[in-house]
């Protein structure tokens, strides 16, 4: 980089002379060494996934847990600072509880990624703060069914009017990611940090637009999330990593509408089929060498 | 509990309703009222008569206690009329900001949510019972109610103001779930007729709305026309 040194680094409200900001490249670059998360939108939920680099042999397995719940119906993941995360979810805790009780009902995921991406904005602009060292995934699900206001008595007509129209399709499962510069784009599959490229060219083989017919399930992107965390791991294979999955579903689908872990036992069912795909690539590998 | 469906200045005590005459402040203007709205089958239907009075004065014999806080989510003001157009206003700014920053219309839950934060909170301060009725595009028609302490009713339809007491009787044998759009309109008109007709702080003319998935539709009623008319042509 030629233009380090010139001085138009060193502050996040000053523009270099060809309009770059060099703080929020920066902190891009902090991004990109994190771990791998991903998100997946599939037909009837979300999955979140990430690759959690195990910094010691000393941390406890499977505890440390770093995708967070913010709402009942809503998680977060995030790659690079993790106590920029950690900020980062607290925040999205605090908007998602003040939507709560001004419109007592839960904040849709597009308002919530709308806030925090101003959030996450305002850090570029300022001259006493730094970007957020990371990239945020948020993935949740929009409740299809009637909307009720927390607190209120009755429920209206039986039949008519009155809050029950049949047919109208509202809701369903939504997934942003939030960059340092606080850009935000609705993804049916996206990912962050270093294996993003390996895990961006998997999702894209995904059916997830649901122009193209059938979605994939829930079930099958929990599948699909921990083989394409493990084909992530490759580039990054000499650390240690613990996969951690999250779902969230509709109020009829596993979940009941709430964000929370993967069961143990789809976990590792999951994992099982992530090693042994892992095991097959590198047999193809193999047998070609073979011909050689 | 000590609860009032009509929002109104009655007190529902075992020995049958107070009317408190000094909780306005002397010379404040009072929406002496007849309020309500409905459900029918392709929305809801708001009405109000007109009077507004100072004691024994009538202030406005042509008032509008329809008011509109979104496109198609309206309120019926009955209490104090500068405390409910106050809280009316609060609400249209919030439900405009929330249209504007989130690319969509607010449901009539957003509007009954912020009316019932803004009454209970200043429950001490106001004396307002309003109803809300809103048509939206994912849940259709809905009324709610908030009456004096600043609670919220879901109902199938809301009376209130003081005329309501004379009502109860004629809604409850009255009421249909499911009616078409003259059905309905002919309902609260009925209702409204008898509150005026016993009632001697509501009176004028009767003011209807009607939010359906077409948008807000206003018709008017005349007394010297026996409330035949204009409806929704001009008077």
């Amino acid at each position: 980089m030629t233009s380090i040194g010139t001085g138009y680094d060193l502050s996040n409200s000053v523009f270099s002379p060809d309009g770059r900001n060099f703080q929020v490249e920066y902190a891009v670059k902090a991004v990109e060494n994190g771990g791998t998360a991903i998100g997946i939108r599939c037909k009837d939920g979300v999955v979140l996934g990430l690759e959690k680099l195990v910094s010691s042999k000393l941390l406890k397995k499977d505890a440390n847990k770093r995708i967070s719940t913010v709402d009942r119906n809503m998680g977060v993941v995030y790659s690079g600072l993790q106590p920029d995360g950690k900020h980062f979810v607290s925040r999205a805790r605090d908007e998602a509880s003040s939507w709560r009780s001004t419109y007592k009902a839960p904040i849709p995921v597009s308002s919530l990624a709308n806030r925090m991406g101003s959030y996450v904005q305002a850090y570029t602009l300022y001259n006493s703060v730094r970007p957020f060292g990371i990239t945020a995934i948020i993935g949740g699900y929009d409740a299809e069914t009637e909307l009720s206001v927390d607190g209120a008595v009755g429920s209206g007509p039986k039949s008519g009017s009155g809050g029950k129209t049949k047919g109208a399709k509202e809701g369903g499962p939504y997934l942003y990611m939030i960059e340092p510069s606080g850009t935000y784009w609705g993804y049916y599959g996206a990912a962050s940090g270093k294996g993003r490229q390996a895990a961006k060219s998997e999702l894209e083989k995904l059916k997830l637009d649901p122009k193209d017919g059938e979605c994939i399930s829930l079930e099958e992107g929990v599948k699909e999330a921990a083989r394409i965390i493990y084909v992530a791991h490759e580039d990054n294979k000499d650390k240690d990593f613990e996969l951690e999955l999250t779902w969230v579903s509709s109020v009829a689908g596993p979940t009941k509408g709430r964000h929370e872990e993967v069961p143990k036992a789809l976990r590792e069912e999951a994992e099982k089929l992530a090693k042994k795909s892992m095991e097959g690539d590198e047999d193809d590998e193999e047998e070609e060498k073979m011909e050689e | 509990m000590v609860m009032m469906m009509n929002g109104q200045t009655g007190m529902l005590g075992e020995d049958g309703i107070h009317i408190d005459m000094n909780h306005l402040k002397s010379g404040e203007v009072n929406l002496g009222t007849s309020i309500m709205a409905i459900n029918f089958k392709d929305g809801v239907i708001l009405g109000a008569d007109s009077r507004t009075t100072t004691g024994a004065y009538i202030a406005n014999r042509v008032t509008d206690k329809l008011t509109q806080v979104h496109d198609t989510i309206w309120c019926c003001r009955s209490g104090s009329a500068a405390d409910t157009q106050a809280v009316a206003d609060i609400v249209q700014y919030h439900l405009g900001m929330y249209g504007i920053t989130n690319d969509e219309p607010p449901t009539t839950q957003t509007a009954a949510a912020i009316f019932q934060e803004l009454c209970y909170d200043n429950k001490d301060a106001l004396s307002a019972g309003i109803i809300i009725a809103g048509w939206d595009k994912r849940h259709g028609g809905q009324v709610y109610s908030i009456p004096l302490g600043g609670s919220l009713h879901k109902q199938a339809y809301a009376i209130g103001g003081s005329g309501s007491t004379y009502i109860y009787g004629y809604c409850d044998a009255n009421w249909k779930e499911n009616m078409d759009e003259e059905e309905g309109i002919k309902f609260v008109k009925g209702a409204l007729q008898e509150a005026i007709k016993w009632d001697g702080s509501s009176g004028g003319v009767i003011r209807m709305v009607v939010l359906t998935a077409a948008g807000a539709i206003r018709h008017l009623y005349l007394p010297d026309r026996n409330y035949t008319g204009p409806g929704t042509g001009k008077p």
